[in-house]
């Protein structure tokens, strides 16, 4: 086996990995820095994201205000140490992104524009159009070209992190175009892979987005945080689940029901206005609008389509000028995917898994328990999103959390030792074990995309909007089978070049362990909080649950779940108050 | 009659392949099922070892451009029923680019090529972040936008003969994000890259056949971009021609 | 940023070759072939324009002989045919003018017609002036 060495090594190159890279470049130019990517970067999932990243940026808005914004959204269960740090580096990462060519949308003086979004008390969300992602990322990617200490790989997907001596000391990976299995040591590791919306059905996310980083990172004995917090968006369009962006209430739609009534206004959300206002209706936190449409929908207030239920959102009132300057893409994605302009019709839409709040457990500075391990961006729970994001804080995480791992990598890396001799051992035993139970294996008899849909179907109906006791233990048994029969699976492929079927099959084994984290973590929260909503127990219960969920993976494949306590600085917890101007003053009234 | 549409999708294995041969698949025709969708059903039910690329499936992340009936195209944007039930859709990797496996191309030139035109914000100066932003007003930033756009999904290049004819030429996308930076108000590299690219295999390459723009799901518009940046270099070379050490410092002296 | 080469493993990649034919693949690759093997007629043009502009200076002889040249039949099928091929360069050239230089009134781009359509309409006032000039003395 052929061995390659590096000081910092990325796992994955998205908005997190490709700033943690430029950071550590930056910090030490004299370090060899590994972007090890499964997809070129500029295909990574950033690309998607649509409507803005949050920082204050105007003298109306302070910090205090956006840190509150983010711990009330988030339903008390942010680390507020970590706010306080992300709201305060917020404004400097997306400033940096601008000197490096991000186009910005502008005012007509040349300053940066911001705009309104979901949960947020002020305008503070910069924004590309509605392509924030798409070019951020290729902002990042092509900056990133400069700097000669980064070394790409380019399509090798990673199987296993090599650990020993209580560090960890590099990768395994697949070269995915040549079929070899290599060994690259790392003195620092930096986890950036993203999230794992495909466990679910229906979903914004892409295909890549599997949960590789927690898996990995949980099979190397390091705990997962907060796994039952997972974000549904309210507006997907049906079958496809591509997401229309918040950005589109931001400007002003309205979300309706078959009758054409703004029904947001029954849910504790604020009396409908015919301007946006902030905090308010529309824009409400996405947990609250879709639990919304979950109780529309049991009233009979939804319209039924061939995929689901839906209801509507109307931008016709916009006009066809502003949604052309501000949602382009809007436009276009209903053009192209739905036959619709909504510059004169209705867009149907639904609540569609989008985000996960949790994931690795990191401090302020990505690191892991783990020596040398990191991670940032939806990988990580650092934690700033709690119990559910806001809309626009995502991309900034990236940015922020990412440049964090990777100046603490840097740091870390200096001192170390390079990787020794039992790591190579390690990774000729995962050579052994991809071969074995993949590559020459015979006899199997799952496909793939059968115990894919199973899981899908599974959590779908286990860990979706509404939880319980009953259907999380149906879900948790139904994966545990679904593990066992994962160990029949049977290959077509058995190629060496460019094996798509072989990463499938390992991807769905990533998502098999982090479904089971779900499902474990919310069979155990025994409370309702922002994403997490057990019909069984529906009130918030700090006494017990303002404490993060803590979940590891046993040696036997069984999951143990512990809990850390919720870090308060200055904000106690409150009621979430939505649509009403007094109660979150008094909230930051006690903050100070 | 039963609701059937027929692929006939490239194949290479290279471990035993000498070359490409098509094999044929039958699909449900479903009105709301794009050709990506197509592909998945058959390795999801009929043949796990087709090989291709996807992933957003949103028309954004540039991965999953192939040849369908010949035409370069983003195939999570192509819906089966603009070719109709019962139709024969033929999907082939993108044209010029070496095939890997099946469906999928090597990437590793393009990168390259994308690199060699320095796509990113060249500064003679750095002010420190403390001053702000570089002021931007949208009309500045409009004249770029357009060039901003591209998603490196090389749907351009399989459309452009002279990649394929020439293939050390940069290509269009490449060359339009050099565009995209030299016409961003903030950018100062313009006159590097303009040394970097006005040669035979850079913007002289380009002999306008207009197929990039035509092809671009993104309206990029390259071919514009390289018409404009072809015209930029002329008037640079006239100014050279006309003042022979001619900066525009020294173009204000008089000379007798 | 430099990138790992697998070269020592990568797989046989497949090469297709360019098909000597690949500009009948579609009708636009031909009307690209066409334009590039036709800028000989504009060449020509060049050339007639010139012998044109010689005789002329050198006096009335010389340019009854040149006019008396070009009436020859295979000499006049030669100039039509130029002449058609010099309209397809002209609309090309006229097309390409609003891209190659985009024109912005108040921040916005000017629509690529309104840029194009002053290049044909200076050009049909020009070629009407020269067709009355010249119809009117013969």
């Amino acid at each position: 086996m052929e061995i390659r060495s590096h000081d910092i090594l990325l796992v994955g190159g998205g908005g997190a990995g490709l700033r943690a890279a430029i950071a550590a470049a930056e910090v030490n130019p004299k370090l060899s820095i590994a972007v090890v990517s499964k997809v070129y970067p500029m295909r990574s999932h950033t690309v998607s994201a649509e409507g803005g990243a949050a920082g204050v940026a105007k003298p109306d808005d302070s910090l205090d205000e956006h840190a509150y914004d983010t711990i009330s959204g988030g339903d008390w269960m942010c680390d507020q140490d970590a706010v306080e740090a992300f709201v305060k580096e917020a404004p400097q990462e997306l400033l940096r992104l601008e000197r490096w060519g991000c186009p910005w949308n502008r005012e007509p003086d040349g300053h940066i524009a911001v705009r309104a979004f979901g949960g947020m008390k002020k305008k503070r969300t910069w924004f590309a159009a509605d392509k924030t992602g798409f070019h951020m990322l290729h902002t990042l990617f092509q900056t990133s070209l400069k700097y000669q200490p980064i070394t790409r790989y380019d399509e090798w997907f990673v199987t296993k992190l090599l650990v020993d001596d209580g560090r960890v000391q590099g990768v395994v990976a697949i070269d995915v175009m040549s079929g070899k299995i290599q060994a690259i040591t790392a003195k620092a590791v930096i986890v950036c892979t993203g999230g794992c919306g495909r466990i679910f059905p229906f979903t914004t996310n892409a295909n890549i987005k599997n949960g590789d980083g927690m898996a990995l990172v949980q099979r190397a004995g390091t705990p997962l945080k907060d796994m039952e917090f997972l974000q549904y968006h309210p507006t997907g369009l049906p079958f496809t689940g591509i997401l229309i962006t918040e950005a589109a209430r931001a400007e002003g739609g309205y979300m309706i029901n078959k009758d054409g009534y703004r029904y947001l206004q029954d849910y504790n959300l604020g009396t409908p206005q015919a301007k946006p206002v902030l905090r308010s209706m529309e824009l409400g936190p996405r947990d609250r609008l879709s639990q919304a449409f979950v109780k529309e929908d049991q009233k009979g207030r939804t319209v039924k389509t061939e995929y689901g239920s839906v209801v509507h959102l109307d931008l016709r009132h916009l006009g066809e000028k502003l949604i052309n300057a501000k949602l382009p893409f809007v436009r276009e994605l209903c053009m192209k995917y739905e036959n619709i302009d909504p510059v004169n019709e209705l867009i149907p839409v639904r609540p569609v898994v989008h985000y996960m709040m949790g994931g690795v457990s990191t401090d302020i500075n990505g690191a892991t328990s783990l020596g040398g391990l990191f991670a940032a961006g939806e990988v990580a729970c650092v934690s700033i999103n709690g119990a559910n994001r806001l809309g626009s804080n995502s991309l900034t995480e990236c940015l922020v959390f990412g440049a964090r791992a990777g100046r603490a990598a840097a740091e870390f890396a200096v001192g170390q030792k390079m990787p020794n001799g039992r790591v190579l051992a390690q990774a000729t035993d995962e050579q052994k074990r991809l071969e074995q139970q993949y590559l020459h294996k015979s006899g199997g008899q799952e496909r793939i995309a059968t115990l894919r849909d199973e899981m899908q179907k599974a959590v779908e109906s286990g860990a979706g909007i509404y939880r319980e006791q009953s259907t999380l233990s149906q879900a948790g048994n139904k994966l545990r089978e679904l593990q066992e029969r994962y160990a029949n699976i049977s290959l077509d492929d058995h190629s060496q070049t460019f094996n798509t079927e072989l990463t499938s099959a390992l991807e769905l084994g990533y998502m098999l362990d982090v479904a089971q984290s779900i499902v474990e973590c919310a069979l155990h929260r025994t409370e309702s909080r922002g994403a997490h909503q057990r019909t069984d127990f529906p009130e918030r219960d700090d006494q017990r649950f303002l404490a993060h969920s803590l979940v590891r993976r046993n040696s036997d494949g069984s999951l143990k779940v512990d809990y850390l306590p919720v870090k308060i600085t200055r904000w106690p917890p409150g009621e979430r108050v939505y649509g009403q101007e007094e109660k979150p003053k008094d909230g930051i009234k006690q903050a100070g | 009659m039963a609701e059937k549409i027929v692929l006939e999708i490239a194949r290479y294995a290279p471990e035993k392949d000498e070359k490409p041969s098509f094999q044929s698949f039958e699909v449900p025709f479903r009105k709301e099922w794009v050709v990506l969708d197509a592909l998945n059903h058959i390795k999801d039910k009929v043949d796990g070892s087709l090989t291709y690329r996807w992933s957003c499936r949103m028309g954004v992340c540039g991965s999953c451009g192939m040849m369908v009936n010949g035409e370069p195209k983003l195939t999570c944007a192509t819906f089966l029923s603009s070719y109709g039930n019962g139709a024969t859709v033929r999907v082939e990797p993108l044209r010029y680019f070496p095939v890997i496996r099946d469906l999928v191309t090597a990437l590793s030139d393009f990168l390259v090529k994308l690199q060699s035109v320095k796509p990113w914000l060249i500064r003679k100066d750095e002010p420190p972040l403390s001053a702000g932003e570089f002021l931007q007003t949208p009309e500045q930033l409009d004249i770029y936008k357009q060039f901003s756009m591209c998603i490196n999904c090389t749907l351009c290049y399989a459309a452009c003969p002279v990649v394929g004819l020439e293939p050390t030429f940069v290509g269009p996308a490449a060359l339009a994000l050099a565009q995209r930076y030299n016409m961003d108000n903030r950018d100062q590299g313009a006159e590097e890259r303009l040394g970097l690219l006005a040669h035979p295999e850079g913007i002289w390459g380009c002999t306008f056949v207009g197929e990039c723009t035509r092809v671009c799901p993104k309206h990029v518009d390259p071919a514009g971009a390289i018409q404009q940046y072809k015209l930029k270099a002329a008037l640079e070379w006239v100014k050279g021609f006309i003042l022979p050490r001619g900066s525009e410092d020294q173009s204000k002296e008089v000379r007798p | 940023m430099s990138v790992q080469p697998s070269t020592e493993f990568h797989p046989r990649w497949y090469r297709a070759p360019v098909s000597t034919y690949w500009w009948m693949g579609s009708w636009r690759y031909s009307l690209f072939i066409l334009r590039e093997l036709t800028s000989v007629a504009v060449a020509w043009s060049v050339v007639v324009t010139l012998l044109l502009l010689r005789s002329l200076l050198k006096g009335p002889d010389a340019y009854a002989h040149f006019t008396h040249r070009m009436q020859a039949p295979w000499m006049l099928a030669l100039n039509i045919i130029a002449f058609c091929f010099l309209l397809l360069h002209t609309i090309t050239w006229f097309n390409l003018a609003p891209r190659a230089m985009p024109v912005r009134v108040g921040g916005k781009r000017v629509p690529e017609f309104l840029v194009a359509a002053p290049n044909y309409v200076l050009w049909v006032v020009a070629s009407a002036a020269i067709a009355w000039f010249v119809l009117r003395k013969s």
